[in-house]
């Protein structure tokens, strides 16, 4: 009796190790990268290890779908190497020797991704399950593009300097023009006789810079009245 | 009695020594001087560079200023002034200047693209984008690197061929308007508001090559790049494009022949010690482009070891996932014993693998010599990505070369308003605001045809043969006249006039024979090289395969190129052949009376 037993166990056992396989079917392979994403704080992969994984993928399944009740021990691990790489299939524990449907697992794995991932400190790209691919998260876009708000300051102030430029530009010609005018107005009015020496105007020579020279400053007791 | 309207001066001449240093140093110290150092004998090339510029440099510098400042007026009337047949010789400075502002502007524009696109995080040529499906990256950017894509995708939106025109990109065209509207507010006021922006322009790309200096030397890996480049290769000097590269580089590195030289100089007191301030602008312009090579170096250096790095990575990760190897098992320094380690053990599997496993050579990725847009946008900004704080390097970088080529952009704008503001008929009807205004509008519109989806090809056709032949034309025909029609004896007078010695031998041999002689060979290699290479061709970027490929221009682009060519260097003998059909006449019309 006790004999039969142990065949049967043995045969269920041997069936079951068959299901975990590399390149099995519903079998997905799995790549850690431990020392590239913690560094020095890197963990030793033991059975420990093993086990928090096994109880993941449980929980994946028991999250993903409410009818499952798949348990730790009907996750399978196999061909674990030094790498860290291994496969695991998930069997189905209400239909013997059988393994859950890739499709289903794959689908558990990329619903509850981060939770695996946080769970061993790792993220989608140190945690590698070869067959699911991961969408990737797009950058975070603001509404108005940066550089249309940089383009548009640097704008303003371009043409604000413009604008400044070409107003003093027009000021300073109409006072020019003012006053060439009223220069023309008083000659042809003839009250004002503009002295010109050499060219320049004699009131641009009254400045302050010129001195009166005494020697010739006229003094009406010197000469002799007529 | 009016008094005369008096020609406006340079505040002092330091604005004119900056005003000829921001000219002259441009984009080309920073862009091209790199890699004809690297293409050339690294060290070694400094030889011919040298003499070139002792032979060349100096002597035809020093020959355009004094011509403007003692004729002091632009291009068209200096040397209208040294002989009425030459009027078609400033004409020609003057067309050959126009075309050069019509593209020169769009290098700012991508510039300006670049400096707003640094302000975020993380930097949006440093990652590939999405494809529609978020399930990995866009095609087109993995088979190139995210550098380039963004170079060639998202800046230039390039089209596979010059054909293939596009539409005009909006957002370059709204740079390129900036640009401009930024060169018009420095010239607006003339030599008063543009003497005050050449003390920023000329001095802030030294501040930023001095902090790239210090932070490219304490990049991993510069030295690499600093050796790679000082080991002189001497048996390059025998080869003659070494010597013509030398040449050519002085030649237009100091913007010779646009009549922007001629422009300042007008602008000097009549007793400005223009020989002074040749010999210190052509010195200062090579030492600069020295010291932008250093940079440029250290920065190579940086990038070519990062990615060999990168390489040596890939190769590893490959190796240990495919073989199953523990994590750290395999290093850089026992890669080539793992390799035939495995080779023997795994044969097959290694076989296999033996497609994907590169090469990886940190010569290799030194030899990628790149000179021009692909340098400044490209290269640099790869190097920039990988660094700490990127967006502040990226900011600092993309000021300095906007610096550069605004200041260029002032000289080309000076060459060409000089001129117009000094011709009678057109500065008493309109003021100088309107004149630049025009100017600068005209060449806004036509550079729109720069922002197409073609317009880095038809940029690569200005850049390479708008202005080549016929400055080497023009500088040639300047040096034969003020030489021997004008006289030299009749020069070294004027000379004596305004700084008060007469120029010493050397000056006087250069330009009287050693360097129209260079010209000459200069000219005639360029002509032997254009005929015997039969047709020209350009560099296309195929989106597919994710690099250049060359093709052959087509016929419309050929007779663009020759109309390019022919439109400047017609003007001299058309404006000899003027001046002599007036002069008959008005004889015979003097004769008749």
């Amino acid at each position: 009796m006790l004999r039969i037993l142990l065949l049967t166990l043995s045969v269920v056992a041997s069936a079951r190790a068959q299901l975990c396989e590399p390149d099995a079917q519903n079998a997905f392979k799995v790549r850690l990268s431990i020392k590239t994403a913690l560094g020095d704080d890197a963990y030793a992969w033991d059975a420990n290890e093993e086990y928090l994984f096994k109880a993941m993928v449980a929980f994946a399944m028991r999250r993903y779908s409410s009818k499952s009740t798949t348990q730790i021990s009907d996750v399978l691990l196999c061909n674990v190497t030094d790498r860290v790489s291994f496969w695991f299939v998930v069997t189905d524990a209400s239909k013997n020797v059988t393994t859950v449907p890739g499709s289903e697992v794959e689908a558990a794995i990329r619903m509850n991704r981060n939770r695996i991932n946080s769970a061993f400190l790792l993220s989608d790209k140190t945690l590698q399950f070869l067959k699911i691919t991961s969408t990737l998260s797009p950058p975070v876009e603001p509404s108005t593009p940066v550089w249309l708000i940089v383009f548009g300051v640097v704008l303003c102030l371009i043409v604000a300097g413009i604008i400044f430029l070409i107003v003093a530009g027009i000021q300073q010609h109409k006072k020019k023009n003012k006053e060439s005018t009223e220069r023309e107005n008083l000659e042809e009015k003839g009250e004002v006789t503009l002295t010109v020496e050499n060219g320049i105007p004699c009131e641009t020579l009254d400045l302050k810079a010129g001195h009166i020279n005494g020697v010739f400053a006229a003094d009406d007791e010197r000469f002799t009245s007529l | 009695q009016a008094m005369e309207k008096s020609r406006p001066l340079w505040d002092n001449p330091l604005q004119f020594v900056f005003a000829c240093i921001s000219y002259a140093v441009g984009l080309g110290n920073v862009w091209r001087f790199p890699y004809l150092c690297q293409m050339y004998g690294g060290g070694g090339f400094l030889i011919p560079y040298f003499i070139m510029l002792i032979a060349e440099g100096m002597p035809l510098l020093y020959l355009e200023l004094a011509v403007g400042q003692r004729m002091r007026q632009g291009s068209i009337g200096a040397w209208k002034i040294i002989s009425p047949y030459l009027c078609g010789v400033g004409v020609a400075s003057v067309v050959v200047s126009f075309f050069l502002s019509m593209y020169y502007n769009v290098i700012n524009a991508w510039a300006f693209w670049y400096l707003f696109h640094s302000f975020q995080d993380p930097l949006p040529w440093a990652t590939c984008p999405l494809n529609s499906n978020r399930t990995g990256y866009e095609e087109e950017c993995e088979k190139t690197s995210s550098t380039q894509y963004f170079w060639y995708r998202q800046t230039l939106n390039i089209s596979p061929s010059l054909e293939v025109s596009g539409s005009v990109q909006w957002e370059q065209a709204l740079c390129l308007t900036l640009a401009w509207l930024v060169v018009y507010l420095c010239i607006l006021r003339g030599t008063e508001s543009t003497g005050k922006v050449v003390y920023v322009t000329a001095s802030l790309p030294y501040c930023v090559l001095i902090i790239y200096l210090i932070r490219g030397l304490t990049l991993h890996g510069a030295v690499n790049g600093l050796v790679y480049m000082f080991t002189p290769k001497l048996e390059q000097l025998s080869n003659p494009k070494t010597w013509i590269s030398a040449a050519t580089q002085i030649f237009f590195s100091l913007g010779l022949g646009f009549g922007s030289l001629i422009a300042f100089a007008s602008y000097n007191e009549p007793s400005n010690n223009c020989e002074r301030h040749a010999i210190i602008v052509s010195l200062i312009n090579s030492a600069t482009s020295i010291f932008a090579s250093i940079v440029t170096f250290s920065i190579y250096g940086f990038k070519a070891t990062f990615n060999y790095e990168s390489c040596i990575n890939k190769v590893i990760l490959l190796l240990m996932n495919a073989f199953d190897l523990e994590e750290g098992s395999l290093t850089a320094d026992n890669l080539n014993e793992m390799k035939d380690y495995l080779m023997a053990t795994h044969p097959q599997e290694y076989v296999q693998l033996l497609p994907q496993l590169k090469n990886c050579s940190l010569e290799a990725e030194l030899d990628t010599a790149v000179q021009g847009t692909g340098l400044a946008f490209i290269v640099y900004s790869e190097a920039i990505k990988n660094m700490e704080v990127p967006q502040l390097y990226s900011v600092l970088y993309f000021v300095m070369l906007l610096m550069l080529g605004i200041g260029s952009m002032l000289g080309n704008t000076a060459a060409i308003l000089t001129p117009l503001t000094d011709s009678r008929v057109i500065a008493t009807r309109f003021p100088k605001e309107v004149i630049s205004g025009v100017v600068c509008f005209i060449n806004c519109v036509i550079g729109l045809i720069f922002t197409m989806e073609s317009g880095s090809y038809w940029f690569d056709i200005f850049n390479d043969y708008a202005a080549t032949l016929s400055l080497l034309l023009i500088v040639l025909v300047e040096t034969i006249a003020v030489c021997y029609i004008y006289g030299i004896r009749r020069f070294e007078k004027d000379l004596h006039n305004m700084i008060g010695r007469k120029p010493n031998w050397y000056w006087k041999i250069m330009w009287a024979f050693a360097s129209p002689l260079l010209i000459i060979s200069l000219f005639l290699f360029y002509l032997t090289d254009y005929i015997l290479t039969g047709t020209l061709q350009y560099q296309a970027w195929d989106a597919t395969q994710g690099q250049l490929v060359t093709k052959d221009y087509p016929g419309y682009a050929l007779a663009v190129i020759g109309l390019l060519v022919a439109a400047s260097i017609m003007c001299i003998p058309l404006g000899a052949l003027l001046t002599f059909i007036r002069k008959r006449l008005k004889r015979e019309s003097i004769s008749t009376v």
